[in-house]
């Protein structure tokens, strides 16, 4: 009996090698994977295990970790204003993730960035419990509050950028949510998303960087600029050859202006009214390719990482004549975030360098010690110099004397540029519209701030009333004066 | 042993007892599980467990009894078997302890039944029972012949024991397998002991049927058929595992079953033809059985594609409950890696109810990691390996038989069970032995620990010294 004997014991090697070898396939090869799996708990258990770093503006937390004595997750995320702060910070949930900052920066705040090894071997020595790591933002306070409360009860986004380094000063969306309220996972919390969820008005939707919107009037300035770069306009106050009225080219299809005066008017004054005829003339006399070209010098058709993800922009590559010249006053597939219009903005108010928008402005070990700081970047030169500053002198003639004067400050030495917008969208443009306003402060030392505004389908006014110098310009200024007062 | 003293040429050679092999073997399977005990304390509260002194003299207690019982008892006995088991049992406690502090599973205990009672004083007891089998297989079983007095007897104690979970009043379902009987307070799974009780009625029965198995057959098709009076055998295994998995939902008991008793049958009847018609026979029962039972179904959608199937099954259902289950064991096996978070820190418990008992490898996947699961399986290699040898080394055909049958289904077990934990064959729902949390698989395990003892001493007991022979007179050399 002796050889099935050892037959069957090699048998039972096998099975054990088969063992062995599959324990290799899961344990070793597999391992990442399953780690790192949506479904694995265990992420999210080691997410709120220890007290979780913080995310800071102005150098003080905007939000706070609260010891909820749980037997799965220790801590629980709290916010300080959340809905005001949400479309910064993100959420973190215990039972739906995290996203934005929270997420982004993950590493850092749970403080298991490998960046942050040393300071947990550290820690281990030493006997502390583990920390994790802040997230500073380069946000400003004072701005954020400003922006957030102008828009109140509309619903909207602001976004307001330094244009000499890209920080990010102000980024609001409204309605906004309380990330506090679905930070659990308990029922309650549960009610709480799945409400968000279900609201029509998307709560959750960071209007800021992640809604593309038709960018109507406030495009012009897109517009000016590659007709002055293309060298189509050289002289701002020279007349257009343009006919009243002027119709789209290869068609019959006239291009209504609400302006008056707009028959050859200059390039200064049209952007001061706002004339839909020589702006699309411009954009079709500068043609598809170079109006591409400025527009993605600008940031269009990219994303933009800030480090959170943007939407992309919109200005399509291929139109026809006439759906260009519309698209160059911001009609048609033309779209853009209100991240993007901010960064047209500054890029014109920091003489034409256009600096990569960034709101992490650096990121500490529990130690306080920097693990990484943020540096300003150039990302584009859209206009020269020269032509930077022909479109300062119009934006700030649209705020002196014509259709933003609402968001003049009436500062000493302070001067403001900005441009109105009221986009029309919609089957027969029978929506309500879209109420814009970008503008930037400028003074002697340069400028401290360009804001970005819209308002959406703002209930309660007129349709006749909406304006982007009338809803949008008032929260620009705002904006403005908050991010000066706080400059001293 | 006194010195050979007669004078013939061929002297009985003294194998060495290696009881003091055994005894250091011993020494350090207790000394490991008290520093694992140690390891889960600290990783847990900070401190040095309150119970440590208790838990590492009890352990010793128990190995010390039970190996001066084989000293005694079964001096030549194979000394790694028993620091293997002891090893084993003490590891597994630790880790049942271990689960025992997840606040987790209290905080589930306590929503579903209002109480928590942890599992790891019961299991000390257990071991202590086990222990306590152990010796008593040692001191009532001399000569493992014996058994084939009771070859028949065995076959219907094994029958009844079988089907006694069936019986209305006494078996009682739980978690969908109907493997259990409940006797006052207790409940037990005859199925572990008669794991040990067909395995002495099949030896008892091959060794009478081998010949007319082996020889009286047809050669068709390269194959040899036996004749269908030699069948009926194992046709009756057949249908009775099968009628386990369909009346008892338990695919793993069923499937042990027959294993063994188609390794027996090859080893007892040299005809590799028995093989291939069991492989078939077991096949064709798969299919039939998972073809209408939702309950194998269901394990083999989990074992195919857990993550996927956790999504297509409808939620609440067998079918997700099971995928989930699989998906939570595999996450833990991997977060693991290659060394593990440590005893005490992973998070196994997330598996659920039965964290300490079917999924208990997950736990030393997660904590102990690629590294330590390996050092288990070849722990239980070791066992299979020893007991693989005993049957060689086996002079009755009985003890060969029962040897092999018994390590042979071990082996099969360990298979079955870690390879279901794993994911490379589906789920079957048993226990790792010796390591998991129950009362009846840690007490027939230990049986089976003393059964196969029993035989190794008598395998390696030196053959007795021959008789003086008057012939052998002492030669008169004559010296100069």
């Amino acid at each position: 009996m002796n050889k099935p004997l050892r037959r069957v014991a090699i048998f039972c090697g096998l099975l054990i090698l088969a063992l062995l070898l599959r324990d290799n396939w899961v344990q070793f090869v597999r391992a990442d994977e399953l780690n790192s799996h949506p479904d694995n708990t265990r992420v999210r258990i080691e997410r709120y295990a220890n007290a979780r770093g913080n995310i800071i503006v102005d150098g003080k937390p905007i939000t706070g970790s609260l010891d909820s004595k749980d037997e799965y997750y220790k801590y629980k995320r709290t916010y300080t204003d959340g809905p005001m702060w949400a479309p910064v910070t993100g959420y973190a949930s215990q039972a739906y993730d995290a996203n934005q900052i929270e997420k982004i920066e993950d590493g850092i705040l749970t403080g298991n960035d490998d960046r942050l090894f040393f300071d947990r071997t550290l820690a281990m020595f030493t006997g502390e419990k583990k920390k994790g790591g802040d997230v500073v933002t380069t946000l400003n306070g004072a701005a954020q509050k400003a922006a957030f409360e102008g828009l109140g009860n509309n619903t909207g986004a602001v976004v307001a950028i330094e244009p000499s380094t890209g920080k990010i000063l102000a980024m609001a969306s409204t309605p906004s949510y309380d990330p506090s309220s679905f930070a659990g996972y308990s029922g309650k919390d549960e009610k709480a998303w799945v409400a968000l969820e279900k609201n029509k008005n998307k709560p959750k939707l960071n209007r800021a960087i992640r809604e593309i919107y038709p960018p109507g009037s406030v495009f012009k300035v897109v517009t000016a600029a590659a007709a002055l770069e293309s060298g189509k306009v050289t002289d701002i106050n020279a007349a257009t050859d343009t006919p009243e009225p002027y119709n789209l080219p290869l068609t019959r299809v006239p291009m209504k202006n609400h302006a008056s005066g707009c028959e050859n008017a200059s390039l200064n004054l049209a952007l001061q009214v706002s004339c839909n005829s020589v702006f699309a003339k411009l954009g079709d006399e500068v043609g598809l390719a170079k109006m591409t070209e400025i527009a993605e010098k600008f940031g269009f058709n990219a994303e933009q990482f800030t480090p959170v993800r943007s939407a992309a922009s919109v200005y399509d590559k291929d139109m026809e004549r006439s759906e260009n010249a519309l698209s160059s006053i911001g009609q048609f597939n033309t779209a853009t975030t209100p991240l993007q219009m901010a960064m047209v903005t500054a890029a014109i108010a920091n003489d034409g360098k256009l600096m990569k928008p960034y709101m992490i402005d650096q990121l500490r070990a529990p130690n306080l010690d920097v693990v990484k700081q943020n540096e300003p970047e150039e990302m584009s030169r859209p206009v020269s110099q020269k032509n930077a500053q022909l479109l300062q002198q119009m934006m700030e003639n649209v705020v002196t004397k014509g259709t933003g004067r609402n968001a003049d400050l009436h500062m000493d030495g302070v001067k403001v540029g900005g441009k109105t917008g009221t986009a029309q969208h919609g089957e027969k443009n029978a929506k309500r519209p879209y109420a814009w306003f970008i503008s930037y402060a400028k003074t002697a030392q340069g400028s401290p701030v360009a804001v970005a505004v819209i308002v959406e389908d703002s209930e309660g006014t007129d349709r006749e009333d909406i304006s982007g110098g009338g809803l949008a310009a008032p929260i620009a200024k705002d904006v403005m004066k908050a991010v000066l007062k706080s400059r001293g | 042993m006194s010195v050979v003293t007669n004078t013939t040429t061929i002297g009985a050679i003294e194998a060495p007892s290696r009881r003091n092999t055994e005894l250091a073997l011993l020494a350090f399977a207790v000394v490991i599980p008290v520093f694992a005990y140690l390891n889960v304390g600290l990783a847990i509260d900070g401190k040095v467990p309150a119970g440590m002194a208790g838990y590492g003299l009890g352990l010793a207690l128990l190995a010390g009894v039970a190996h001066l019982v084989v000293r005694k008892w079964a001096p030549y006995a194979d000394p790694l078997l028993l620091p293997l088991a002891t090893l084993l049992n003490g590891m597994g406690l630790v880790l049942i302890w271990r689960l025992d502090q997840s606040p987790r599973l209290i905080a589930t205990s306590m929503r579903l039944y209002d109480s928590f009672s942890p599992d790891a004083p019961s299991q000390m007891m257990y071991s202590a029972i086990g222990i306590a089998m152990f010796v008593g297989v040692l001191l009532l079983l001399k000569d493992h012949r014996v058994l084939q007095r009771y070859t028949y007897i065995s076959m219907v104690v094994s029958l009844v024991l079988l089907l006694l979970p069936l019986v209305p009043g006494l078996g009682t379902d739980s978690f969908g397998a109907k493997i259990w009987i409940r006797v006052g307070g207790f409940s037990i799974q005859p199925g572990e002991f008669a794991k040990l009780v067909l395995a002495v009625f099949f030896s008892g029965y091959l060794m009478v049927k081998r010949d007319a198995l082996a020889l009286a057959s047809r050669r068709f098709m390269g194959l040899y058929l036996p004749r269908g009076r030699d069948l009926g055998p194992i046709l009756t295994i057949w249908a009775v595992s099968l009628l386990i998995l369909v009346f008892e939902n338990d695919l793993g008991t069923s499937l042990l079953f027959f294993g063994m008793f188609v390794i027996m049958l090859y080893v007892a009847t040299e005809r590799t033809s028995w093989i291939v018609m069991g492989l078939l026979m077991a096949a064709g029962g798969a299919v039939a059985v998972s073809s209408f039972a939702s309950h194998v179904q269901s394990r083999v959608a989990a074992w195919l594609d857990p993550f996927e199937c956790l999504k297509t099954a409808p939620a609440g259902s067998n079918m997700a409950y099971a995928c989930d289950q699989m998906t939570e064991v595999l996450m833990s096996f991997g977060s693991g890696g290659i060394l593990g978070t440590g005893l005490g820190q992973g998070n196994s418990d997330l598996i659920g109810f039965a964290a300490n008992s079917d999924f208990i490898f997950a736990t030393v996947g997660e904590e102990l990691g690629l590294a330590g699961v390996m050092v288990f399986l070849l722990l239980y290699g070791l066992i299979v390996e020893r007991g693989v040898r005993t049957a060689l080394a086996a002079r009755d055909p009985f003890g060969k038989l029962l040897a092999m049958g018994l390590s042979g289904a071990f082996a099969l077990q360990i298979f079955v069970v870690a390879g279901g934990v794993m994911g490379l064959i589906p789920l079957t729902g048993m226990t790792m032995p010796f390591l998991a949390y129950g009362g009846s698989s840690v007490i027939a395990n230990w049986a089976l620990i003393g059964i196969l003892i029993r035989i190794s001493d008598t395998a390696r007991r030196p053959a007795p010294s021959p008789a003086p022979s008057p012939d052998a007179e002492m030669t008169q050399v004559v010296r100069p």
